[in-house]
C-alpha cells in the first residue's frame, strides 16, 4: 500500500539522518587536537595547587576515561556510544556537576528554552502572517510597501545584532528592562510570573523580531500570487466583498506553506536560542551549552547537540507526514 | 511593492561601498589595526580618528575597515568553495539519478540537519585558544555545501528532461559542451543567488561565533570588533562609536547582501516570465 510505504520510507530517512548526525558529532572531536581528559586533569591540578600525587593523577585519568567512554578501541567506543544514546538516551553524568546525569540538567533547562521559543515563534508567526497577508493582498497601497520595507530590513539582521540593539536601547539608554536575566527560584506566585515576564521580555523580543520579517515576506509572496489566481478573480467578478475574498479565498490557500515555515522555525530556532540565551544569560539550554564549554563538560555538549539535531530532524519528519492532512492537493506518493 | 530592479540597485550600491572600502582603504594606512596602544586611549571622534579610539588604544575606524575586509574575504572564499562542491555533487546526483542520487541526497539531508553553530561552538572548545581562522573556515565549508547541493540537484533533474538538451546531444555536442553552453546559462541565476546567500551565511556564522568569543577574536572581523567592545563594556563607559559603528555596519552589509540576492532572484524570475 502506498501510504504505508511512504511513511516507512520517510521514517527510514529520519533514522539515517539522526544516525549520521550523531556519528558526525562523535567523530569530529576525535580528529581535533586537544585531549579533554588532559585538559580536565590540568584544571584539577591547578585547583589543588599541584599537590596531586602521580598515582592520584593516574587513577583520576583512568576513571575519567571510563566516564567519557574512552576505554577500548575507537570502533568499540563508537558502538558503545551509539548503543547508549539510541537505546537508553543516556549521555552519562555531567562532568562539571558529577554525578548528576546530563539528562537531568537538560530536563531542568529545556522548559525555559521551550517556553521562550514556543511563545516567540508563535507570536512572530501570527503577527508576521497577518501583516504579510495585508501587504500581499493590498499590494498597491502605500502602507503595504512600508510594511514590506520593514520586513525586508528586519529579515537579514541576525539574532545577536537585534539582541544587542535591544540591550543598548532598553537596558542602557532607557533602563526599563534588566541587563541579564535573573530569576529567583521559588514557588510560582503572581509576582514570580511577572518577574519571569519582565526578565524574558528582551530575549523574547529579539527572537520575535528575528522571526517576524521572514514570515512577512513569505506570506506576502504567497498572498500576492494566490490573489492573481482564477478562482479569486471569479469571486471578485461575482461581487464578493474584498475582506471576504482575503480571508476565505486568499488566506486559506496561502497559509498552508506557512505551516511548513512554522514547523521548520520551531526546529531551527534552537540554534538562534543558543546565541540569545548566551547574550541575555537566560537559563535555558543555550546557557547550559555555555557553561558546559566553560567547564569542559563534554558529555553535556554531546547531550545538548544531539537534542538540537533530534529537534530539527523530528520537525522535518512531522512536516512531511502531517502536511498532506492540511493540504488535500498533495497526495502521498 | 518594491521593484526588483530597485532592490538590486540599492543592494549592489551598498555592497560596492563595502567592497571598495574594504579593498582600497587598507592601503591608506601604515598602522597595524590590531596593535594595541598605537594611539591614546578612549579619544572622542575627531578628524584624526573618525570614530575615535577604543580602550585598547586602537583606531576604531581602521579596525572596522579591516574587519569588513576580513569578513568579506572569509565569506567570498567560503562561498567559492561551497559553490564548486555543491555544483559537482548536485550535478552528479541529478544527472545519474537512481541509487547514486538517493545515497547522495541522504548524506546531504543529514548535513542540513546538523546545526552548524553548536558544532562550531563545540569545536572551538576542543581547540580552545588555538582556534585558527582556518579551522572556522573549514567547518563553514564542510557544513555550507548541503543547501546549495539540493538546489543544483533539483535544477539538474529538471534540466535533463528538457527538449533542448536532447537537441544538443543529437546535434553532436559533448557532455562538457552541453553543461557549459546549454545547462549553465539556465542554472546561472540560481548559482548567483546561492553564492550570495552563502556569503551571508559564512559572515553571519563567524560573526555570531566571534560575538560570544569563540572564533579567533584576535583577527578583526565584524564579530570580533563587537566582542571587544562588549568585553570592555563600551556601553557603560559611554564609548558609543565602538559598539554602534560595527552594529550599523553589520546591518548595512547584511541588508546589501540580502537585497542583492532577492533582487537577482526576482529579476531572473521576471526574465523567465514568472514574475
Amino acid at each position: 500500500m502506498g501510504l504505508i510505504k511512504y511513511i516507512a520510507g520517510r521514517v527510514g530517512v529520519y533514522l539515517v539522518v539522526l544516525f549520521t548526525g550523531i556519528t558526525i558529532i562523535f567523530f569530529l572531536p576525535r580528529f581535533m587536537p586537544g585531549d579533554p581528559i588532559e585538559g580536565y586533569i590540568g584544571r584539577m591540578q591547578y585547583q589543588a595547587g599541584q599537590t596531586l600525587s602521580a598515582e592520584d593523577v593516574e587513577s583520576l585519568r583512568a576513571s575519567l576515561r571510563e566516564l567519557y567512554g574512552l576505554t577500548g578501541s575507537l570502533p568499540s567506543q563508537y558502538l558503545g556510544f551509539i548503543k547508549r544514546v539510541f537505546i537508553s538516551g543516556d549521555f552519562g553524568p555531567s562532568l562539571a556537576g558529577y554525578p548528576r546525569p546530563v539528562s537531568e540538567y537538560i530536563a531542568t533547562a529545556l522548559p525555559w528554552t521551550l517556553g521562550l521559543l514556543t511563545m516567540t515563534t508563535i507570536l512572530a508567526w501570527t503577527t508576521g502572517n497577518l501583516i504579510g497577508l495585508f501587504a500581499g493582498f493590498f499590494h498597491n497601497k502605500r502602507i503595504a510597501t512600508v510594511l514590506e520595507v520593514i520586513g525586508v530590513t528586519l529579515y537579514p539582521i541576525p539574532y545577536y545584532i537585534l539582541a544587542l540593539v535591544l540591550i543598548i536601547l532598553f537596558a542602557y539608554i532607557w533602563p526599563i528592562f534588566p541587563l541579564s536575566t535573573t530569576i529567583m527560584p521559588g514557588a510560582l506566585t503572581m509576582q514570580k510570573v511577572g518577574e519571569i515576564f519582565r526578565n524574558s521580555f528582551l530575549p523574547g523580543m529579539a527572537l520575535v523580531l528575528a522571526g517576524f520579517g521572514w514570515n512577512v515576506l513569505g506570506m506576502k509572496a504567497m498572498a500576492y500570487s494566490t490573489k492573481e489566481e482564477a478562482f479569486v478573480n471569479y469571486a471578485r467578478l461575482k461581487g464578493t466583498p474584498p475582506f471576504t475574498i482575503m480571508i476565505h479565498y486568499v488566506w486559506r490557500n496561502a497559509f498552508l506553506p506557512q505551516i511548513t515555515a512554522l514547523a521548520l522555525h520551531m526546529g531551527m530556532i534552537f540554534n538562534g536560542a543558543i546565541l540569545t540565551e548566551m547574550l541575555f544569560s537566560y537559563p535555558g539550554v543555550g546557557s547550559l551549552i555555555r557553561s558546559a564549554i566553560g567547564n569542559g563538560d563534554y558529555n553535556m555538549i554531546y547531550g545538548t547537540l544531539s537534542l538540537s539535531i533530534v529537534a530539527v530532524a523530528t520537525t522535518a519528519l512531522a512536516i512531511d507526514l502531517l502536511y498532506p492532512l492540511f493540504d488535500p492537493r498533495i497526495r502521498y506518493k | 511593492m518594491l521593484k526588483s530592479n530597485l532592490r538590486l540597485k540599492i543592494g549592489i550600491f551598498i555592497l560596492a561601498i563595502f567592497v571598495l572600502g574594504g579593498t582600497i582603504l587598507p592601503f591608506f594606512t601604515q598602522e597595524d589595526p590590531t596593535a594595541q596602544g598605537t594611539y591614546f586611549k578612549n579619544l572622542a571622534m575627531s578628524q584624526d580618528h573618525l570614530l575615535g579610539t577604543n580602550s585598547l588604544g586602537q583606531d576604531i575606524f581602521w579596525y572596522l575597515v579591516f574587519s569588513i575586509r576580513n569578513s568579506l574575504l572569509l565569506g567570498v572564499s567560503v562561498s567559492i568553495c561551497t559553490t564548486i562542491i555543491s555544483s559537482l555533487v548536485g550535478l552528479t546526483a541529478g544527472y545519474n539519478g537512481g541509487w547514486v542520487d538517493r545515497g547522495i541526497m541522504l548524506i546531504t539531508d543529514s548535513f542540513i540537519t546538523i546545526p552548524v553553530l553548536p558544532i562550531l561552538i563545540t569545536l572551538s572548545t576542543f581547540v580552545r585558544g588555538r582556534s585558527s581562522f582556518l579551522s572556522v573556515w573549514l567547518i563553514l565549508v564542510a557544513f555550507g555545501w548541503a543547501w546549495n547541493t539540493r538546489t543544483v540537484r533539483a535544477m539538474a533533474l529538471s534540466v535533463r528532461e528538457r527538449e533542448f538538451i536532447n537537441m544538443a546531444r543529437f546535434s553532436g555536442t559533448g557532455m562538457f559542451g552541453i553543461i557549459s553552453k546549454e545547462v549553465f546559462p539556465y542554472v546561472y541565476a540560481y548559482m548567483v543567488v546561492g553564492f550570495i546567500n552563502t556569503i551571508l551565511y559564512a559572515i553571519n556564522t563567524e560573526a555570531a561565533l566571534a560575538v560570544i568569543g569563540l572564533s579567533n577574536v584576535t583577527v578583526p572581523t565584524m564579530g570580533s570588533i563587537i566582542f571587544w567592545a562588549l568585553n570592555y563594556n563600551a556601553m557603560l563607559t559611554g564609548q558609543y562609536p565602538w559598539i554602534v559603528a560595527p552594529v550599523v555596519a553589520t546591518v548595512l552589509l547584511f541588508l546589501g547582501l540580502f537585497l542583492t540576492s532577492t533582487g537577482y532572484n526576482e529579476l531572473f524570475a521576471a526574465r523567465r516570465g514568472h514574475s
